[in-house]
């Protein structure tokens, strides 16, 4: 083989892994209308995805409410508005904040474990078992963790809103010497019902691509112990750039949509 | 009864390595065939591409006149429903507990009541020898009992073929014939279609109707137990008998200096062939023929001292 074609198919390996990994999305997608659907390991996945995340995101939302109070409160003093702290803080939390904690969290705790889960099965043959069971396990477990992982991830970016929101109130009120009244007076001031709901489609989509990379992962985990760790790894990393990049996205197209509202 | 195997011009490789080529046999009905081979001759690579969990480059793999190869995705999971497979490690799910885990594709695949289930899986429990141990997590339990529970679970729904992804592999002698003589009471009492992948010389001269053997990326023979027992096939002979002296070196294939360095080395003389195991309550299987009748029919002289009751025990490896 000369060394030009090993470099070309080198090369050209990155393209096959992300064909292979539309087309295992694709089969998600197909499974996903398959019958029966498996309810039990929903419930299952969706409980044990919200065990492993419901704290560590109130944690991370508290500190994450507090430093945009402080940055926003700080900024919008220089332009002596501080009767929109609220209105900023609110925006920004249900905006951005909300969706992005929720994503760090389930990718970097749900779909983890989901990986690690897959990868595991996998290299103890519990996969192939099952195949050869006559069961599809794309069907039988990775369609309900996508179901669960999307539905937590709903349910985790409300919290997020709430406790985050929550934080913005306590640290503008007790320390920045902010009043209650003109930080709750002020929310619908620049926020929109809108913002909830882009907030929502965002975590419904990161809850999938963070469950469907992960169990591409997990699934295509080979060679022992060591191909399950550096499946989670890959599947974290890969999520991580992937959210990013999607809510860049769903933003943009956002603004478009929904324009921002004008005082 | 079982169904037989059409293998055809199989031939798989990862890569640039052809793993094995042109690989064509039937695996007769209701027989147990053994498929032999030094290690990373890709023996397992075969049992998986015979239950389409691998696809081969080239070739067909014909059960019931469906084509594991071309079929729809449909179609395969359906024939798997005849498969039953011990998989090496049992691959036993690990969040379920043995009972759970046999009872896994009655719940999955019938319309069964749980009563129906818990007595077919006592049933299956009971021939593998776990009874009380039901509520065992796989975690807990030795490897050889999970490999146990893993035949439970491959036998519960009354499969059509068995195939065996070496059963004797991180077991005892004395567990590995208490397997081999469960393998041939099962294969008298279900007549499913048996195939082990095995690297044991014991298990293999013992056990099978049928044996195959796996050398050099390709399939160098397959035939009745007896036929390669009295071969004077190199590379048959040197496996069968564990000897140092011929074509298999340590790594794969010798080359030609370590060949011609052996050339005028006498290969020690054919050891005697074994009986066959018989099933435990001494009516013989159906497809079990009696011994020594291949020679006779093909007018080959077996070794000395072959078919002598007390040679299963000495039929075993002499180094």
């Amino acid at each position: 083989m000369s060394s030009s074609s090993l470099t070309a198919t080198k090369a050209l390996k990155p393209i096959g892994t992300a064909g292979n990994f539309f087309a295992f999305a694709l089969d998600v997608f197909i499974a996903l209308f398959r019958r029966p659907f498996q309810l039990r390991e929903f419930i299952q996945q969706a409980w044990f995805i919200a065990s492993v995340t419901i704290i560590p995101t109130a944690l991370v939302a508290i500190p994450f409410g507090a430093v945009i109070a402080l940055q926003v409160g700080g900024l919008i003093k220089q332009f002596g508005a501080q009767s929109f702290v609220g209105s900023a803080s609110v925006l920004a939390v249900v905006r951005e904040a909300g969706p992005i904690a929720t994503a760090l969290l389930i990718a970097g705790a749900g779909g983890s474990a989901i990986a690690a889960d897959l990868g595991a099965r996998k290299i103890r043959e519990e996969l192939d078992a099952m195949m050869v069971l006559g069961i599809d396990p794309i069907q039988r477990l990775v369609v309900p963790r996508v179901l669960a992982c999307m539905l937590v991830s709903v349910f985790l970016n409300g919290l997020v809103s709430v406790v985050g929101v929550a934080g913005g109130y306590v640290f503008n009120v007790l320390l920045q010497g902010g009043t209650p009244g003109s930080y709750l007076a002020s929310f619908t001031a620049l926020a929109q019902l809108p913002d909830v709901w882009q907030g929502l489609a965002k975590a419904l989509v990161f809850g999938l691509i963070a469950a469907v990379v992960a169990s591409y992962m997990g699934m295509n985990a080979g060679g022992g112990p060591k191909g399950v760790g550096d499946a989670v790894n890959q599947s974290v990393v890969v999520t991580f750039l992937l959210l990013f990049i999607v809510n860049f996205v769903m933003t943009a197209i956002y603004f478009q949509v929904v324009p921002p509202k004008t005082g | 009864m079982g169904v037989d195997i059409k293998i055809e011009h199989l031939t798989k490789s990862f890569g640039k390595q052809l793993i094995w080529g042109d690989v064509s046999l039937t695996v007769p009905a209701g027989e147990i065939c053994v498929m032999l081979g030094p290690s990373g001759t890709g023996k397992s690579v075969l049992l998986k591409t015979l239950i389409g969990l691998l696809k081969p480059d080239e070739g067909s793999v014909i059960i019931e006149g469906t084509d594991l190869v071309s079929c729809s995705e449909k179609d395969l999971y359906e024939i798997r429903k005849l498969f039953g497979v011990l998989f090496q490690d049992g691959a036993m799910f690990g969040s379920m507990n043995l009972y759970d885990n046999v009872a896994f594709p009655l719940r999955e695949h019938t319309k069964k009541s749980e009563s129906q289930i818990r007595d077919i899986v006592m049933e299956k429990m009971d021939l593998v020898g776990l009874i009380g141990a039901e509520d065992k997590l796989p975690g807990e339990i030795s490897g050889g009992m999970r490999k146990r529970a893993g035949l439970a679970r491959a036998l519960v729904l009354d499969p059509e073929i068995v195939l065996f992804d070496e059963p004797d592999s991180g077991l005892d002698p004395v567990r590995t014939a208490f397997l081999n003589q469960l393998i041939v009471d099962l294969n008298a009492q279900i007549d499913a279609t048996f195939l082990i992948v095995t690297h044991d010389i014991n298990t293999s001269r013992t056990v099978p109707d049928n044996i195959g053997l796996l050398y050099h990326k390709h399939l160098a023979m397959f035939g009745p137990r007896e036929m390669l027992l009295s071969s004077e096939e190199p590379v048959v002979r040197q496996f069968l008998n564990a000897q140092r002296v011929g074509p298999i070196g340590m790594s794969e294939e010798k080359d030609a200096d370590q060949l011609a360095a052996e050339k005028d080395m006498d290969l020690p003389p054919l050891p005697p062939i074994p009986l066959q195991l018989e099933p435990s309550n001494g009516i013989p299987r159906r497809s079990q023929r009696p011994p020594g009748e291949w020679c006779r029919t093909n007018g080959v002289t077996p070794p000395p001292g072959s078919f002598l009751p007390d040679s299963v025990l000495a039929g075993g490896v002499k180094a």
